[in-house]
C-alpha cells in the first residue's frame, strides 16, 4: 500500500468518470428526476418497501433487456419478443403439468423454447442475410400461430410449477425478492460476457463494421446467430419469470414488452445502429421505464393519458440525449 | 430494346407482386364455395382495401430506407376520430372527412419533423409515437362505438354500376393521386436517391430532407384514408391495440412481398398494393379449403416468413463474400 498504488487508483477513477458515458449519466439523473417528482406526489415514492418493489417489477423487463441489448449491439433487432414471451411462459406451464419430471424441466424447456425460436431468428439474419427486423417479425407471427393452435385461443390451464413461482415471488434472502437476485445474476453474466470474453467483444466489433470484423478472423454469422439465440433464451426466461409471478401463463402476455424493452436499451445510450453501449445503461434504462410506468399509474391518470405521456417522455429523453450523430 | 429491358428491371418488383396475387386469387376464386361471384370480389375487395392503403403508406416511407411503426395506430386513430365526426348532414360529413385526414397529415408530420429534425432513429420514434397515437385513440374511444354517415360508408363499399366495388375504385384513384405524380416530382425522385444512398443523394444537391418529410407525411395520410375505410366497414370506432399492431405487422409483410427492397430504393407503391391484396388472398385461402381457423395465424406466419425468405435468394449471385455485410 503506497501513495503510488493510491494515486493510481485516483487515476483509474477519474478515468472512469471520463470514460462514463453522457446517456447513462443522463438517464440516472432522470431516474433521480422520476423519484424526486415521484416523492412529491406521495411519500411512499421513496420508502424501501416501495423502491425493492419497483425493482422486482423491473427484474422481469431487466431480463427481457439484456436479451434486446445484445441483439441492438449488433445493429440488429429482435421484434420477436411478445411471443417469444408467451411461447416460454406457455410452454413451461405445459411441461410443468407432467409431473414431478415436468416440474424439473419445465424451467429449462421454456428457455429452449425461446432459444429454438431465436436460433430461427439467427439463422435467417446471419445466413440468409434477411433483415432482422423482418425475419423477427415472421417468427414472432409463427410463435404466435403456433401457441394459438396449441391453446385454441383461450387462456391455458396449466399453472406454474412451484419453482418459477419461487423464482419470481420468494425470498431467499430475507428482503431480497427473488427475481431481483435473478436479473442480478444475469446483468453480472451479461457485464461479464459482453466485457471479458471473446464473443462479447465479436458482437461489439461486427455492430460497429461487420465487414472490418469478418476481414479480422471473426465468425460474424456464428456470433450473430448465438445472439439472437442468447436473445431468445433470454426472452423466453423473462416469460418463464412472469409465468411464476402471476402463476399462470396468458395469451399476449408479452404484448407489453416489446417497446419497453427497446426503449430501455435505447435510453440507456447503447446505440441504435450498434457497436456502443454499456450493460449499465440498460440497467439504467430498465428502472427508468418502470419507474416511469408505476408514478404514471399511482398518479392514475387513464391508460390513454398513460400511453401518451409514455411515448412523449421516451420521445423527449430521446432528443435530450439519443440524438444521432451526423 | 434497351429501354424495355430497364424498365423490365425497375418493375420485376412490382410485376413479381402481380403475378403472386393473380395465381393466389384464381386458386382463391376457383374454390370458393359460393363460385366466383361479384358479391364473393366484393367482399375479398373491401376486406383487402385497407391494408392495401397501410400498405401503400409503408412503402412509401420504406422507399426512403425509414420504416414507420406507425401506421397501424395511425389506423386506429382515424377510424376513432371518424366514429365521431364523419357524421350528420352532407356538409358536416365533408368537413369531418377533411378533419380525419387532416389528423393523418399532422401524425405524419409529426413522424417526419421527429425523425428528420430530432435525428432520431425512425424505427424508435415510430414506436414512440405509434404508443402515443394510441394512447389519443383510447382518448377518443375507451370503449367501442360511435357511428358513421351510412349513406357515405355505404356508396364507398358498395358497386358501382353494379360490377366493381367501390373501394378498389377509390384504392385505384387514392394510387393515381398520391403515388404517380409523387414518384414523378422532385421530392419523389429525391426519395428514391435518399434510400438509395443518401450521401451520393446529399452529394447531388436533392431535397433530402423535403423527401423524407412528406414520405412520413403521405403516410401519415395514405393511414388516414385506411383509417377512414375501417370505420366505413365497421360502422364503429375501436382503440383495438392488436389490430392496430396487425396492421403494422401486416404492411411490412405486404412491402416485402410487393417487392419493395427494406433497404430502400427500390420497389413502388403499386407493388405494395398487389403485395397487400396477395397478403390477404393468402389468409382467405384457408377459410375456402375448410380449415379450422385456429390454424390461420399460423399459416399466415409462415407464409410470411416463405415471403421474406424468397429474398434470401440473391445471395446465390454473390461473387465476394463480403457482399454479404453490404
Amino acid at each position: 500500500m503506497s501513495d503510488a498504488t493510491a494515486s493510481r487508483s485516483v487515476q483509474r477513477g477519474t478515468a472512469m468518470l471520463r470514460r462514463l458515458d453522457p446517456a447513462v449519466a443522463a438517464s440516472f439523473g432522470c431516474i433521480l428526476l422520476l423519484l424526486l417528482l415521484g416523492s412529491l406526489y406521495s411519500r411512499s415514492f421513496l420508502s424501501p418497501e416501495y423502491l425493492l418493489q419497483q425493482l422486482k417489477v423491473a427484474s422481469f423487463l431487466g431480463v427481457i433487456a439484456t436479451g434486446m441489448m445484445l441483439v441492438i449491439l449488433l445493429g440488429q433487432i429482435d421484434l420477436s419478443v411478445p411471443w417469444v414471451v408467451t411461447s416460454g411462459a406457455m410452454m413451461a406451464c405445459a411441461v410443468a403439468a407432467h409431473g414431478t419430471i415436468g416440474a424439473v424441466i419445465a424451467i429449462p424447456c421454456g428457455i429452449l423454447c425461446g432459444a429454438a425460436i431465436g436460433i430461427v431468428n439467427g439463422i435467417g439474419v446471419a445466413y440468409l442475410r434477411i433483415p432482422s427486423m423482418i425475419i423477427t417479425l415472421a417468427t414472432n407471427a409463427v410463435a404466435q400461430g403456433l401457441m394459438v393452435a396449441y391453446t385454441g385461443g383461450f387462456a391455458p390451464q396449466d399453472a406454474a410449477s412451484r419453482a418459477m413461482r419461487y423464482l419470481a415471488t420468494g425470498n431467499a434472502v430475507p428482503g431480497l425478492p427473488n427475481a431481483v437476485l435473478v436479473w442480478a445474476v444475469v446483468g453480472a453474466a451479461a457485464i461479464w460476457m459482453l466485457s471479458r470474453t471473446t464473443f462479447g467483444r465479436s458482437i461489439y466489433a461486427i455492430g460497429n463494421r461487420e465487414q472490418a470484423a469478418y476481414l479480422s478472423g471473426i465468425d460474424t454469422r456464428r456470433v450473430t446467430m448465438l445472439a439472437f439465440a442468447l436473445s431468445g433464451a433470454l426472452s423466453a426466461f423473462g416469460g418463464v419469470l412472469l409465468a411464476g409471478y402471476a402463476s399462470k401463463a396468458a395469451q399476449s402476455m408479452g404484448d407489453a414488452y416489446l417497446l419497453p424493452s427497446i426503449a430501455a436499451v435505447v435510453l440507456g445510450g447503447t446505440h441504435i445502429l450498434g457497436g456502443r453501449g454499456s450493460y449499465l445503461g440498460t440497467v439504467a434504462g430498465v428502472v427508468l421505464i418502470t419507474l416511469l410506468q408505476s408514478i404514471l399509474s399511482v398518479m392514475q391518470i387513464s391508460e390513454a393519458g398513460r400511453q401518451l405521456i409514455y411515448g412523449a417522455v421516451i420521445i423527449l429523453m430521446l432528443l435530450i440525449y439519443g440524438r444521432q450523430k451526423t | 430494346m434497351t429501354e424495355w429491358r430497364y424498365w423490365f428491371s425497375e418493375q420485376r418488383g412490382t410485376l413479381l407482386a402481380i403475378g403472386i396475387f393473380v395465381a393466389m386469387f384464381l386458386i382463391y376464386a376457383t374454390n370458393h364455395p359460393a363460385g366466383f361471384s361479384v358479391n364473393m370480389v366484393q367482399t375479398a375487395a373491401n376486406k383487402a382495401t385497407l391494408l392495401a392503403f397501410v400498405a401503400m403508406a409503408q412503402a412509401i416511407v420504406v422507399i426512403t430506407a425509414g420504416i414507420d411503426l406507425s401506421v397501424g395506430m395511425i389506423l386506429t386513430l382515424t377510424n376513432c376520430l371518424a366514429s365521431w365526426i364523419v357524421v350528420g348532414t352532407a356538409t358536416e360529413t365533408a368537413l369531418g372527412v377533411i378533419g380525419v385526414l387532416g389528423a393523418g397529415l399532422l401524425c405524419g408530420m409529426i413522424n417526419g419533423a421527429v425523425v428528420i429534425f430530432g435525428r432520431l432513429q425512425p424505427i424508435v420514434t415510430t414506436i414512440a409515437t405509434g404508443a402515443m397515437y394510441y394512447g389519443v385513440a383510447l382518448f377518443l374511444r375507451p370503449n367501442p362505438g360511435g357511428s358513421v354517415n351510412e349513406t357515405l360508408a355505404d356508396a364507398l363499399t358498395g358497386r358501382l354500376f353494379g360490377v366493381l366495388p367501390t373501394s378498389l375504385m377509390a384504392l385505384a384513384v387514392t394510387a393515381l393521386v398520391i403515388w404517380v405524380p409523387y414518384s414523378r416530382s422532385v421530392v419523389g425522385r429525391a426519395a428514391f436517391a435518399t434510400g438509395s444512398s443518401e450521401v451520393a443523394a446529399y452529394m447531388s444537391g436533392a431535397p433530402i430532407r423535403a423527401a423524407k418529410f412528406t414520405a412520413y407525411t403521405l403516410a401519415g395520410l395514405l393511414s388516414a384514408i385506411g383509417g377512414l375505410f375501417l370505420t366505413f366497414f365497421s360502422y364503429t370506432g375501436e382503440a383495438a391495440y392488436a389490430s392496430g399492431n396487425a396492421y403494422t405487422l401486416f404492411s411490412i409483410a405486404a412491402v416485402v412481398l410487393g417487392g419493395v427492397s427494406l433497404m430502400g430504393g427500390r420497389g413502388s407503391a403499386i407493388g405494395a398494393i398487389f403485395g397487400a391484396l396477395a397478403f390477404r388472398t393468402i389468409g382467405d385461402l384457408l377459410f375456402v379449403f375448410d380449415f379450422d381457423p385456429l390454424w390461420q395465424p399460423l399459416f399466415q406466419g409462415l407464409v410470411l416468413m416463405l415471403a421474406v425468405s424468397i429474398g434470401a435468394f440473391g445471395l446465390v449471385r454473390v461473387r465476394n463474400r463480403l457482399e454479404w455485410f453490404g
